[in-house]
């Protein structure tokens, strides 16, 4: 394999990575949490689609506008359950809520679906074409394609469309977005619903990249994802967008040139040395604190 | 019982807590002694010492210095490892097993206290969220380093390697720590009692410390970082004695955590653990020392209390930790309970007035 063909699945990982960690920087953005639930989001994404796909033979492309439909719904109803009663809570309460919903979705897949791994069926042929001398596989492709689109759908939603501006008033400030006749609860939701779904998409392409589905699937990518979100910049979409993809060409490479036992150290360890040179992440604004 | 009114209220828990503990220990060893615990519960009274080591560390962190670190494990995981080598290294010199351990848990907060130092230094810069997550990230990092360390010892000589086993051992020599394997064959030389004066100790320098001058300047760090830099407390300095210290004492419960079962591999400390034990100082609540040690014992023994719900049980300790969650954090519980307390407090000033007369 050459080098280019190390950058372009990097690529593809990455976009992975980036799909989800813009669950987690619009969660963030606006709800001011991190949401750990948001990994195991992506493993309910995935059951669902196999269990359309692989189990009853529905057309891949419902299987997964089902998956998102589920996820959707997930999402609102956690936020609902579990996170809408503890906004004017302390954050750290908020992190362990969104911990315990973490370990329920978890185990209730254990239960449903149990711990054996399924392997999932690729949603698209698992064949390859040849660019140039480029040997790439069309789940390359398409994960790069869907990335690339949802960023232009997302960015063009966030800033365009009224409730798009609704979210970027209610993380600015929500008190003032409240009193300019906001209705923040909504717009919450929306985000939620909007990051969950993302998630479900990125179940899929993971899970079609990597076939082996069991209850945690979910956790590693999540919390790479959430370094990525980090790593550009939480609460940019652009940033996460960059840091996934950065995060996924950095881990493939370190694994083909460096080792593949310590490429999530490698990660981790750019991360840090980028957080300490731009405290706020790539693109990250820097905040200035008033006294 | 006037002295002890006289006391003020911080130096009245503290005492309370040790009392707690110190009973709670008399308890447990009579029951021990008299075989009337479960051979279950009593494989599980070392963990627990340690979790509880565990969750006063962090409490330290997190509550006293108000610092949210997500990669505890990994101090646990650097102690655990130094440590249980230790005390494998030194059976032959020194036979005692007591003084053997003891050698081991102080090698082990040796080393995670460097490791805290090392790590403090560039992570009590950043602050919030962004703290978190690199000490997330340095607790994987940790956990992928100590992964594939290979260290033997032959012929009274350490020999290390990293990534590959290159050790070239001769025949007598004996491969401690295996890189993925981790360490196998450990003779398993914890005790609880040497858990309880882990415990101990570890209460005694938390409360001296935030007792003294170092812990009230964290303190006012944590409450209003920018007041207290400007009436010129060394934020950064104090931050990371107080780091160190508690790195220090998850090294020290790694060791005996690693003493205590046969075989120890590094992906056990990994970003669950790390979570598992700031579940015990959110539950317990914050800067609650007390609250941190009932709070670990309880959840530790919980999925234990569960088996009967078999399949469930992860379900339902995942509920319950949302529940409680829910419940605490509620308003109406919340006002209802402070409108108790001030009555309760109100009935008090009343008496004291009267009994004044």
């Amino acid at each position: 394999m050459s080098f280019l063909n190390y950058l372009v699945s990097g690529l593809s990982l990455g976009s992975v990575y980036a799909i989800i960690a813009l669950g987690y920087t619009m969660v963030y953005g606006i709800a001011k949490m991190l949401n750990f639930a948001h990994g195991d989001v992506i493993m309910v994404g995935a059951y669902i689609c196999f269990f359309a796909f692989t189990r009853y033979g529905l057309n891949p492309f419902l299987s997964v506008v089902l998956a998102m439909l589920v996820c959707t719904c997930l999402g609102i109803v956690i936020e609902k359950l579990a996170y809408k009663p503890l906004r004017a809570a302390p954050s750290l309460a908020v992190l362990i809520t969104a911990i315990g919903v973490s370990y329920l979705l978890q185990n209730l897949a254990l239960l449903f679906w149990s711990s054996n791994p399924k392997v999932f069926n690729p949603i698209i042929p698992n064949k390859s074409i040849n660019i140039g001398g480029l040997t790439v596989s069309y789940i390359t492709i398409l994960a790069i394609v869907v990335c690339v689109a949802i960023m232009i759908v997302l960015t063009t939603f966030i800033n365009k469309t009224k409730l798009g501006k609704a979210m970027r008033a209610v993380s600015e400030d929500k008190g003032a977005a409240q009193l300019m006749g906001i209705d923040v609860n909504t717009t919450i939701s929306v985000t939620f619903a909007i990051g969950s779904g993302l998630a479900a998409i990125a179940g899929v392409l993971l899970c079609s990249a990597y076939p082996n589905l069991t209850p945690t699937t979910g956790s590693m990518p999540g919390i790479k994802a959430f370094t990525a979100a980090v790593f550009g910049g939480i609460g940019s979409i652009p940033g996460a967008f960059l840091g996934g993809l950065l995060l996924g060409i950095i881990e493939n490479l370190a694994k083909a040139y460096i080792s593949t036992q310590i490429s999530d150290a490698i990660v981790f360890g750019v991360l840090i040395i980028v957080l300490l040179v731009k405290p706020a992440g790539l693109l990250g604004k820097p905040t200035r604190e008033k006294v | 019982m006037n002295r002890l009114k006289a006391m003020n209220r911080t130096t009245r828990t503290n005492y309370l807590t040790y009392i707690l503990v110190i009973a709670a220990y008399v308890i447990l060893e009579v029951m021990l002694k008299g075989g009337g615990l479960k051979a279950a519960t009593k494989g599980m009274l070392v963990p627990i010492c340690a979790y509880i080591v565990m969750a006063l560390s962090l409490n330290l962190t997190v509550g006293v210095m108000g610092e949210l670190s997500l990669g505890h494990a990994g101090f646990m995981s650097v102690g655990a490892f130094t440590g249980t080598a230790a005390t494998m290294c030194l059976v032959d010199a020194v036979p005692n097993t007591a003084v053997r351990l003891c050698i081991g848990i102080i090698v082990g907060a040796i080393a995670a206290a460097i490791v805290g130092f090392l790590i403090g230094i560039p992570v009590l810069r950043l602050r919030g969220d962004y703290l978190a997550i690199v000490t997330l990230a340095f607790g994987e990092i940790i956990k992928s380093l100590v992964g594939n360390v290979y260290m033997g010892v032959d012929q009274g000589h350490l020999k290390f390697s990293m990534f590959t086993n290159e050790l070239n051992m001769s025949p007598e020599g004996k491969i401690i720590i295996e890189g993925a394997m981790g360490i196998r064959s450990i003779p398993k030389i914890a005790t609880f009692t040497a858990g309880f004066v882990l415990i101990m100790i570890s209460l005694i320098v938390i409360f001296h410390m935030v007792g003294s001058r170092s812990g009230r300047a964290i303190m006012a760090v944590r409450d209003n970082y920018i007041a207290a830099e400007s009436i010129g407390i060394p934020a950064f300095r104090y931050k990371i004695t107080a780091f160190t210290i508690s790195a220090a004492m998850a090294g020290a419960a790694g060791a005996l955590f690693g003493n205590n079962y046969s075989s120890l591999i590094a992906s056990k400390f990994n970003i669950d653990t790390s979570i598992l034990i700031l579940v015990f100082v959110v539950l317990g609540g914050q800067g609650n020392m007390l609250g941190s040690i009932i709070a670990a014992a309880a959840l530790t023994i919980l999925p234990e209390a569960l088996r009967s719900f078999a399949d469930y049980r992860m379900l339902m300790y995942a509920v319950i930790l949302i529940a409680v969650m829910l419940v605490s954090n509620n308003q109406k519980i919340k006002d209802i309970l402070k409108n108790a307390a001030e009555k309760r407090t109100g009935k008090k000033l009343a008496e004291g007035g009267a009994s004044d007369e």
